[in-house]
């Protein structure tokens, strides 16, 4: 922090003045840890370790998660726009979508995108509000900080959901990822679990009506019941399409549209923002090649056998359809519940590629594995790193007892 | 310590599955409902309690070597019999704790009660521990199936209730998870979370 006085911002005068009230002794000091959460969020704190080890850095986790979310948001924004292409283009006829189609190019495209925003909003809104109340009072509570990681969970659990989700249990599904998935294990840091895959996975098997079937994908005029049909991808295929006669074209499949949670169906804007993440070094690119890899080689594997059409459809499909790419590159990475010796996240990305492939060719109940195989795999997470410690233990100390031999015979 | 203290203990400072975390299994699996839960719990704190006793009165007889297989010996007799009481008076809920009846006799409590207490103390005490014990179960069995039940089905004793307050038609709906086994751990994790969260006794440093 500059020590000038005279050319400080408004901002930071205001923040300035109005410290000594939360600080100890004064009027609002047991809101002291919302104070000073609000204040590190606008200015870098000045607070540095005094003890023990530490690595200087200029990023913190208040620039990393920041960077995350400017990462998911060319996903989130050309999910937006599927949720009003979807809409528009779905099999209904009403007054508004046939005056909409006979727009030009353009006027349709933000068209779509605005109907997308309106319906993503509320979404958004009901995950940061509960999210971060429930965050700010066990950091008051508890007197630790407010940790910045669910800037990023609030966001990331609208953008897996389906558009129809209903707000009041979006709203359950975020308190239980926050307090079971995270505050009951001691905060941010501390979880085995991503918190937002959790919250999808809570909202999956309490209300499965609205997670799966075939009413949930697009978004109707009006909030409510009155849901449009439409099979996502995965169902299809799982109900016997064959992808060489299908109405999805790879490009399609690639750019995202098509029926889907939020803002998954995207792989090419995922992709985008993925080049972000492993530029910045924030998310492991072990990681993402590995969960690649393992859906390739257990989709190859399934081309071998090819029993029936699913089997044999060529492997890259998996890449583009439901939620892999997304799960590979924001929900496999988190730095908290991946592995995180190197050799383990190759282990760690490999399994859990190749899990979501055979929970979706082989498993009758659920369209989409990669929810579940992250999770499974976030809980063997901990074991992969302790078993790549051991080996690596093992392994000098037989290298140091060689030395050891040499030197005593020379 | 005194009969009285004997019972009342494993209500809640002592409580055979929030603090010394036994029967876990029955507690996951017979409290999605909670007419199950409370013959489960019933079931449950007369075994305990009759093989408190049974044991008690024999213990100086018992070969230490062999106490584990008298032990089973009694409390399967006891079992048995109440397995049969079920299907004479309660068919409907016989049928619907299948096998879990039989289970008993390997539920955690009742071992670690005729082990820890019953063995060493004389037959009044050690009747009423396992009294105590039995209770302090079925507290928790019929929380959770409460719990279970009502968020879970929206019925309670088989009586759906949520449906005379019309919350269906604001747009609630059942949540399917609470049926689920994992569900009771977590809710039983609840249970002592807020119990340990208030009891100053039961922190651990």
């Amino acid at each position: 922090m500059s020590p000038s006085t005279d050319k400080k911002p408004p901002l930071r005068r205001l923040i300035e003045s109005l410290k000594p009230h939360f600080s100890q002794g004064g009027r609002f000091a047991s809101l002291e840890r919302t104070f000073e959460a609000f204040e590190t969020f606008a200015y870098t704190p000045d607070t540095v370790t005094r003890k023990g080890s530490h690595i200087r850095d200029a990023v913190d986790m208040k620039r990393a998660m920041i960077i995350v979310v400017f990462a998911l948001l060319p996903a989130l924004l050309m999910g937006m726009w599927n949720i009003g292409y979807q809409h528009y283009t779905a099999d209904i006829d009403s007054l508004a979508q046939a005056s909409c189609l006979m727009l030009s190019g353009g006027a349709f495209v933000w068209h779509c995108f605005l109907f997308g925003l309106v319906r993503m909003l509320p979404l958004i809104a009901v995950s940061y509000i509960v999210g971060l109340v429930i965050e700010f009072t066990f950091a008051q509570l508890r007197g630790h900080e407010v940790n910045e990681g669910f800037l990023v969970t609030g966001l990331l659990i609208p953008m897996i959901v389906p558009v129809t989700t209903p707000l009041w249990q979006l709203a359950l599904a975020v308190a239980f990822a926050v307090i079971i998935g995270k505050e009951v294990f001691g905060g941010t840091g501390m979880n085995f679990m991503n918190p937002a895959l959790l919250a999808r996975a809570f909202l999956f098997f309490a209300y499965p009506k609205h997670m799966s079937g075939d009413e949930v994908w697009i978004a109707a005029k009006a909030w409510g019941n009155d849901a449009i049909t439409g099979a996502t991808p995965l169902a299809e295929l799982k109900a016997g399409a064959d992808v060489h006669s299908w109405s999805y074209s790879l490009s399609d499949l690639f750019l995202g549209a098509m029926p889907g949670s939020c803002c998954e169906t995207s792989t090419a804007t995922i992709l985008l923002g993925g080049l972000l993440l492993v530029v910045t070094g924030i998310a492991s690119w072990r990681i993402i090649v590995g969960v690649l890899a393992g859906g390739g080689l257990m989709g190859l594997l399934f081309n071998i056998i090819g029993a029936n059409s699913y089997m044999a459809m060529p492997f890259y499909y998996h890449y583009l359809l439901g939620g892999f790419m997304f799960g590979a590159i924001f929900m496999a990475t988190d730095p908290v519940t991946s592995a995180q010796t190197n050799p383990g996240r190759w282990i760690y990305g490999m399994m859990t590629g190749a899990f979501a492939v055979l929970l979706r060719v082989v498993n009758p109940a659920y369209p989409e594995g990669m929810m579940l195989s992250i999770l499974l795999m976030n809980c063997f997470a901990p074991l992969i790193d302790h078993c790549v410690v051991g080996v690596n233990i093992r392994k000098r100390q037989r290298r140091a007892l060689r030395v050891q031999q040499k030197e005593g015979k020379s | 310590m005194k009969n009285r203290q004997l019972i009342v203990m494993p209500w809640r400072d002592n409580n055979p599955v929030t603090v010394q975390v036994l029967g876990i299994c029955s507690c996951l699996a017979v409290t999605a409902q909670l007419k199950p839960a409370v013959v489960m719990a019933a079931s449950v704190t007369v075994v305990t309690a009759l093989a408190n006793l049974i044991i008690s009165l024999m213990r100086n007889s018992i070969p230490p070597r062999i106490r584990i297989i008298v032990q089973l010996v009694v409390v399967s007799t006891l079992v048995v019999i109440v397995d049969q009481v079920l299907r004479a008076y309660f068919y409907d809920v016989s049928k619907q704790l299948s096998v879990f009846v039989g289970l008993i006799i390997t539920n955690c409590i009742v071992m670690g009660r005729l082990e820890a207490f019953a063995m060493h103390n004389p037959p009044v005490p050690a009747l009423c521990d396992g009294i105590g014990n039995g209770i302090g179960y079925s507290i928790v069995l019929v929380i959770v199936g409460t719990t279970r039940e009502l968020l879970g089905s929206g019925c309670l004793w088989g009586v759906p209730v949520v449906e005379h307050t019309g919350l269906y038609n604001i747009g609630y709906e059942d949540n399917g998870l609470m049926l689920m086994p994992p569900m009771a751990l977590i809710v039983v994790g609840l249970l002592i979370w807020a119990q340990r969260s208030k009891n100053k006794k039961l922190q651990e440093s």
